[in-house]
């Protein structure tokens, strides 16, 4: 054998996803990843303060779109993002083994993700006839209150877990029409990069998910302060952190809805409340008469 | 049109005989203290400050001024009675005592309405027809969710915060005060209240009216004072609750200032409500409506619909007849049952419209003044509206909260929808067409929280009430205003 050269592996170089486009970062830097034993496993996209604007321009660009798409048509993507996600398992396992969760955790946490996918393609057409009303008012009016999307959310993903954690907090997001900017677990983000390609798949416009990786550190505030962005929903923060990104979504009233200590894969974890947590409530008066 | 063939002249032969309320059967005292744990008690460093009739000028009434001290000792009475008979208490009894408060509230519902005017300066009009009616209406209201509470959210086990601190205006003071503490008391919370410093009477009247009704001591606190006062109470370690209702400055201090505190939050801020005027509207219909969405109160409202958009091709005529209309309200003694438009809140307040004004000319824009007079002693501001303003104008931008209206055209539909939303703000709406499949597409995709379609400025204790974007965080009424007080246990 030592005539044939064995094959060389093609390693995937991870990207990030703006606009249902699949660039690397405008900074041209990365952070490495390693493996339990200090080996690099993948060059992952260090997201820069340019990268998050161009991915909110391509939120905002999508969202009222997105929105105004039929509930049944965004059941039936999310849906579709599952079927796609389900093709892909043992991708999906591969690296999260890679990244050193143990294979049974890592099928377990696969297939809820998928699951979780579908549960909310279920709300997709549901949520709006839970949490709406018709107000019965003293006066000779016809008075309904309806939800509808808070607009562009950005997402600092739960750290600890990789995919279930960021499809549990994406999908509840997306399915009542708002459009999001996400920031990958920085330990385990190569499932992130793997999910934007399984979004890519799926029938979501472009813009309507947006996925960078990076450092925390140095991007939560601009998840926060960023005055085009409507809501910041902030898994797992410390602290310091919590106040500082309350203080900075105070220039623009920003809605912060803050998700710590979740167990991502119990359910509880899945609820109409996520969906409701990001729609605003929208109440309409007519005077009834002849 | 040919308006002037119908012309009526307002500068002679009509004069409306006065009509004033009488004011015999009200009793306010020469001084107020702080209403806490269930008793009136004075205020530990002994500061006072006056409250004014703002259509006189003339002291109504001295009001404690409440420090760090005494809102400790308010915070602390409202954690004592929340973690004894409070929250020990049977939702269904706890139902009664709220019940009770909206009762009182209607048996004494005139004398509340003549402090509301003479505090405030609003029409006696509006306070006896809409204020009071709703306070007590929103009492009535939540006293029923008391004891229903599973079924407001399904799948969640609904468990009430604690203390909630509350702050709220000027411009409905005892609405204002209905809407923050019976959604919390429904919900088994306490509270600690500071009403506005320029209009404290009535919010201490229902501390009168509490005591009356017999809540357990400390369940509802009442503290008046100013800004410090209101920090104070929103800063306290043992707030579990901030609702705060005012400018969306002041929103936007409190969202930094309880940052990382873990505390709930509320706000109900500023707004520019556009009003949208098609050309296939009921035109003398719709002048009301603008009449109603800016005038009402004096357009001390904040989702008042300061900002007018007129289709183009109906534009002089909605105008011309806007200006009619003006000259036909009645400026004046806010006690007189004539009376449209009162006085304006306070010296400070009218200061502020004022320099609005003036800064509205500088920018270019055509200023039409109602020629009514309007009495020598107190603050007034006649009825004023801007035409040939740009979107970029500051009186069309910022909310001047006073009887000020902005008017813009537009051609298309969609011309109207883009400078609609051409705001930070996003409280509001009013449209106005015939066409049923317009209002949806309107009211469908203007950014606010409430939409008025051939009305405007309608409230309802059922109803969810609320801002998008800068203007709030939240909705108070309707089923949507008990999650503000509640934590949800899954």
């Amino acid at each position: 054998m030592a005539t044939q050269a064995a094959r060389i592996p093609v390693a995937k170089t991870y990207k990030i996803y703006i606009g249902g486009k699949f660039p690397r970062t405008e900074s041209g830097r990365y952070y490495d990843l390693q493996n339990a034993k200090g080996k690099v496993i993948a060059n992952i996209c260090r997201s820069s303060r340019k990268d998050f604007r161009n991915a909110v321009v391509a939120a905002r660009a999508a969202q009222p779109g997105w929105a105004s798409a039929s509930a049944y048509l965004r059941g039936q993507i999310l849906y579709r993002i599952a079927e796609m996600l389900e093709g892909r398992r043992e991708q999906f396992i591969a690296e999260m083994t890679v990244q050193g969760v143990g294979k049974k955790a890592a099928t377990e946490e696969v297939d809820a993700a998928v699951d979780r996918l579908i549960y909310y393609a279920g709300w997709a057409d549901k949520y709006q006839q839970i949490f709406s009303a018709v107000n019965p008012v003293a006066s000779s009016h016809f008075n309904f209150s309806v939800l509808e999307a808070t607009g562009v959310v950005s997402i600092l993903a739960p750290e600890s877990s990789g995919l279930l954690g960021l499809v549990s907090n994406i999908a509840p997001t997306i399915v009542g029409g708002n459009s999001c900017v996400v920031l990958a677990s920085e330990s385990l983000p190569l499932n992130a990069v793997s999910f934007a390609e399984v979004l890519h798949a799926s029938d979501v416009p472009g813009g309507v998910v947006n996925l960078l990786t990076g450092y925390r550190s140095e991007l939560a505030g601009q998840f926060a302060s960023h005055m085009d962005v409507n809501a910041v929903i902030c898994c797992d923060a410390d602290d310091d952190t919590a106040a500082d990104i309350q203080v900075k979504a105070a220039d623009n009233i920003k809605r912060v809805i803050a998700r710590d200590g979740i167990n991502w894969s119990k359910a509880t974890a899945a609820s109409p409340y996520f969906v409701a947590d990001v729609q605003e409530t929208k109440t309409t008066w007519h005077p009834i008469g002849s | 049109m040919d308006t002037q063939a119908n012309k009526l002249a307002f500068d002679g032969g009509w004069e409306y005989a006065p009509a004033p309320e009488s004011t015999d059967h009200v009793k306010i005292d020469k001084q107020y203290e702080l209403f806490i744990g269930g008793k009136f008690v004075a205020p530990a460093k002994g500061g006072y400050f006056n409250t004014v009739n703002p259509a006189t000028e003339k002291k109504l009434s001295r009001v404690a001024l409440a420090t760090d001290a005494d809102v400790n000792k308010a915070v602390a009475a409202a954690r004592k009675a929340f973690n004894g008979p409070w929250s020990k208490m049977k939702a269904a009894e706890r139902g009664k005592y709220i019940y009770r408060i909206a009762r009182i509230l209607q048996e004494r519902a005139r004398e509340f309405s003549v402090i509301e005017s003479l505090d405030g300066g609003k029409p006696i009009r509006e306070s006896r027809d809409i204020d009071i009616p709703l306070a007590a209406a929103h009492f009535f209201y939540y006293a029923g969710w008391a004891d229903k509470l599973e079924y407001a959210y399904p799948g969640r086990t609904a468990k009430a915060l604690g203390v909630a601190g509350q702050v709220i205006p000027w411009n409905f003071p005892l609405l204002m005060a209905a809407w923050k503490i019976a959604p919390a008391l429904a919900c088994g919370n306490t509270v600690v209240l500071k009403p506005a410093e320029t209009t404290p009477l009535t919010a201490l009247k229902l501390a009168e009216v509490i005591q009356e009704a017999g809540l357990p001591d400390g369940v509802v606190n009442i503290v008046t004072g100013a800004g410090e006062t209101g920090a104070a109470i929103v800063n306290h370690d043992d707030v579990d609750k901030v609702a705060f209702t005012g400018s969306t400055g002041v929103g936007r201090a409190i969202m930094k200032s309880i940052a990382g505190s873990g505390k709930k939050y509320t706000l109900e801020l500023g707004g520019k409500a556009a009003n949208i005027i098609f050309a296939d509207a009921a035109l003398d219909q719709a002048v009301e409506g603008i009449v109603n969405g800016i005038f009402f109160n004096q357009g001390h409202v904040c989702c008042a619909g300061s900002r007018l958009l007129v289709q183009e091709s109906v534009a002089d005529d909605v105008i011309e007849r806007l200006r009619e209309r003006m000259e036909t309200l009645i400026v004046g003694d806010p006690l007189d049952k004539n009376t449209d438009i009162g006085a304006i809140n306070s010296k400070q307040q009218l200061g502020r419209i004022e320099s609005y004004l003036k800064l509205g000319v500088a920018e270019g824009a055509a200023m039409h003044q109602s020629s009514c007079s309007v009495p020598a002693k107190g603050y007034w501001c006649r009825p004023t509206i801007f035409t040939g303003v740009s979107q970029s104008n500051r009186v069309v931008q910022e909310e001047i909260f006073g009887p000020v209206l902005a008017i813009q055209t537009f051609r298309t539909l969609e011309e109207g929808l883009s400078k609609a939303n051409n705001t930070q703000y996003g409280l509001s709406g009013g449209i106005w067409t015939d066409k049923g499949s317009r209002i949806f597409k309107m009211t469908q995709n203007v950014r606010a929280g409430v939409i008025w379609a051939n009305t405007f400025n309608k409230f309802d204790p059922t109803s969810p009430f609320g801002g998008y974007k800068e203007s709030g965080v939240g909705r108070e009424g309707g089923l949507h205003g008990l999650g503000a007080y509640l934590n949800l246990e899954s």
